[in-house]
């Protein structure tokens, strides 16, 4: 940890100016953390009076669930998904932006929208879209000879809270693309160009390599944000269905903890999940430990 | 560009128009949606140039007219969010700035630990402790509060990490010289740290404002009452009014006003946004 080498004295002052954060994040985090791991070991009863110890039985009889088993699939599909099209999308826009030298400002102005659109309100504008009676783009997928109807097929609602997750993400991934690639240096596209190399092989063996340190990062990133911060999306549009089709693990554990009060599965759902939080932490602080050194 | 050729200058323009047209597409056809009457959605397909009924739609879903068709009024809901969106991006702030600066300017007991715990937040998101977080507020008696909707969401490892970056490039002169004048820390954070942190923190509030705006699980959770929802969250009690098809003008609206607050200052600070971003990931 970096230190100052000219520091103050005294430990009351720095005590009370690190005791808001500090209580915050006992109150708030540290403590339904871990009554979430207690709970995790506990059964309510059915009427809610009292719990009983049950062991690991949450724990098992969740890995013994089909539905859950399931929503973990479908976390990873969407996950993966999401994650793709995002990047895939936002990579072909701020290349060709990067190729732009006038309007790239104007382009970059209007690309940066969907940021700040909370993914709740992204995940209504389309649902509208697609809405199979009346929405423009189920019309069209009619006219092109293929149904669609996301409140039955679960396929659908699949592809539609993908699609929403992604639009919402691409500008966040565009940002940091056009940041990577213009910060490569003209000159070797240059050296590359009068050694014959095409855009499109300039492409694949100098920015691409160049980029790695960016779209490594920006993988994490979205895989987080497809993992936790979709779950408006979600619960705005299919609310997890229809049948169990968009229910992926942050949706189940609020499903079963708020909804169906089953706070011992919940809790241990959400033991589970921390792991994979800090696990996908971990990896982003390896990877930027290792960009350091880039 | 390296080299001229046209196709490619084509290609990338055709690029960038489908891209805009990805982008902006669907905002266009919400707005468009928000000022038609409703018996334009019964069935055919949504128009897609805008209609009369701008005006009628907003005041209907800004004012007591929601009620009539099952919505909670949105001008409240607007309110909420901006107290919540402010609450958090100043809160966080605030107490982010305060502990960052007693990390790097004191030595004292704990110190580390202080730090690590802080750090922590960041694997605990809402999302992983939603029903034991539930609990601690409805125990503190905070549900259905400003203080409910703002305080358990304004610790924050990002911020912390930013500032303490920040601090660690601010010259030891100056923190001698403050010294060496008789400055106590207090005046020394306030009368030279913070003036200096002035981008950062400009840059930072434009990310934690719509951070804060754009909540959505949090005000799900703590609110019952609908003096307190807010309006990302109203958007889906709006979707979910009625039993049968939703009244699309309606819930286009709200979206449309749910989205317009955050988007704006996005593009009216575009540059802040662009370098907040940058800068909290780092």
């Amino acid at each position: 940890m970096a230190e100052k080498r000219v520091v103050f004295s005294g430990w009351g002052f720095p005590a009370l100016l690190l005791l808001p954060q500090l209580a915050i994040t006992f109150i708030f985090f540290i403590l339904p953390a871990a009554q979430a791991v207690r709970q995790s070991f506990f059964r309510a009863d059915a009427f809610g009076f009292g719990e009983r110890f049950v062991g690991l039985a949450n724990y098992t009889s969740l890995l013994a669930s089909a539905d859950y088993l399931q929503s973990f699939v479908t976390t990873l599909i969407f996950s993966l998904a999401v994650t793709v099209l995002t990047l895939v999308i936002s990579l072909a826009f701020a290349a060709a932006v990067d190729r732009l030298i006038r309007t790239s400002g104007l382009y970059t102005a209007l690309m940066i929208w969907p940021y700040a659109i909370a993914p709740a309100i992204a995940g209504v504008l389309w649902w509208f879209m697609f809405d199979p009676s009346i929405g423009i783009v189920a019309y069209w997928l009619r006219v092109g000879g293929l149904s669609w109807n996301h409140l039955l097929d679960g396929t659908d609602a699949l592809i539609l809270v993908i699609v929403a997750s992604a639009w919402r993400q691409v500008s966040y991934n565009f940002i940091f693309f056009l940041a990577g690639l213009q910060s490569i240096p003209r000159s070797l596209h240059e050296a590359a160009a009068i050694d014959g190399a095409g855009p499109v092989k300039r492409f694949f063996t100098i920015v691409l390599p160049l980029l790695s340190p960016t779209l490594f990062f920006l993988i994490v990133i979205d895989v987080v944000y497809a993992f936790f911060d979709t779950f408006g999306v979600i619960d705005a549009t299919t609310a997890g269905g229809p049948g169990q089709a968009t229910t992926t693990l942050v949706y189940k554990a609020y499903a079963d903890g708020f909804l169906s009060q089953n706070f011992g599965s919940s809790a241990a759902q959400s033991v589970i999940l921390t792991l994979v939080v800090v696990a996908l932490t971990v990896v982003q602080f390896r990877f930027i430990e290792r960009r350091v050194h880039y | 560009m390296v080299e001229n050729r046209p196709w490619l200058s084509v290609a990338t323009h055709v690029v960038l128009i489908i891209g805009l047209v990805i982008v902006l597409f669907p905002i266009w056809v919400a707005f468009v949606a928000s000022t038609h009457p409703a018996d334009r959605f019964v069935s055919g397909v949504v128009p897609l140039l805008p209609g009369t009924h701008l005006i009628g739609n907003y005041a209907a879903v800004l004012g007591e007219g929601a009620r009539q068709n099952g919505l909670p009024p949105v001008g409240p809901m607007l309110v909420n969010s901006l107290v919540m969106a402010l609450g958090i991006a100043l809160g966080k702030i605030a107490i982010s700035l305060i502990s960052a600066f007693a990390i790097v300017y004191f030595r004292f007991p704990f110190r580390k630990i202080a730090f690590w715990i802080i750090f922590l937040t960041l694997m605990l998101p809402v999302e992983v402790r939603i029903v034991p977080t539930y609990q601690v507020i409805a125990n503190l008696g905070m549900l259905n509060s400003y203080v409910g909707l703002t305080v358990p969401l304004i610790a924050s490892a990002t911020a912390t990490f930013l500032y303490r970056q920040f601090f660690l490039t601010i010259p030891d002169e100056l923190a001698e010289a403050a010294r060496i004048d008789g400055a106590g820390p207090w005046k020394f954070l306030k009368d030279i740290v913070i003036p200096l942190s002035r981008t950062s923190t400009a840059a930072l509030f434009v990310i934690l404002f719509i951070y804060g705006w754009n909540q959505y699980l949090w005000p799900l959770l703590v609110t019952t009452d609908p003096d307190y929802y807010t309006v990302v969250m109203g958007i889906q009690r709006a979707a979910r009014a009625t039993d049968q098809e939703p009244l699309w003008n309606l819930v286009m609206a709200v979206a449309m006003l749910a989205l317009l607050p955050p988007v704006i200052v996005v593009l009216a600070m575009q540059k802040l946004f662009v370098r907040g971003l940058v800068e909290t990931e780092k």
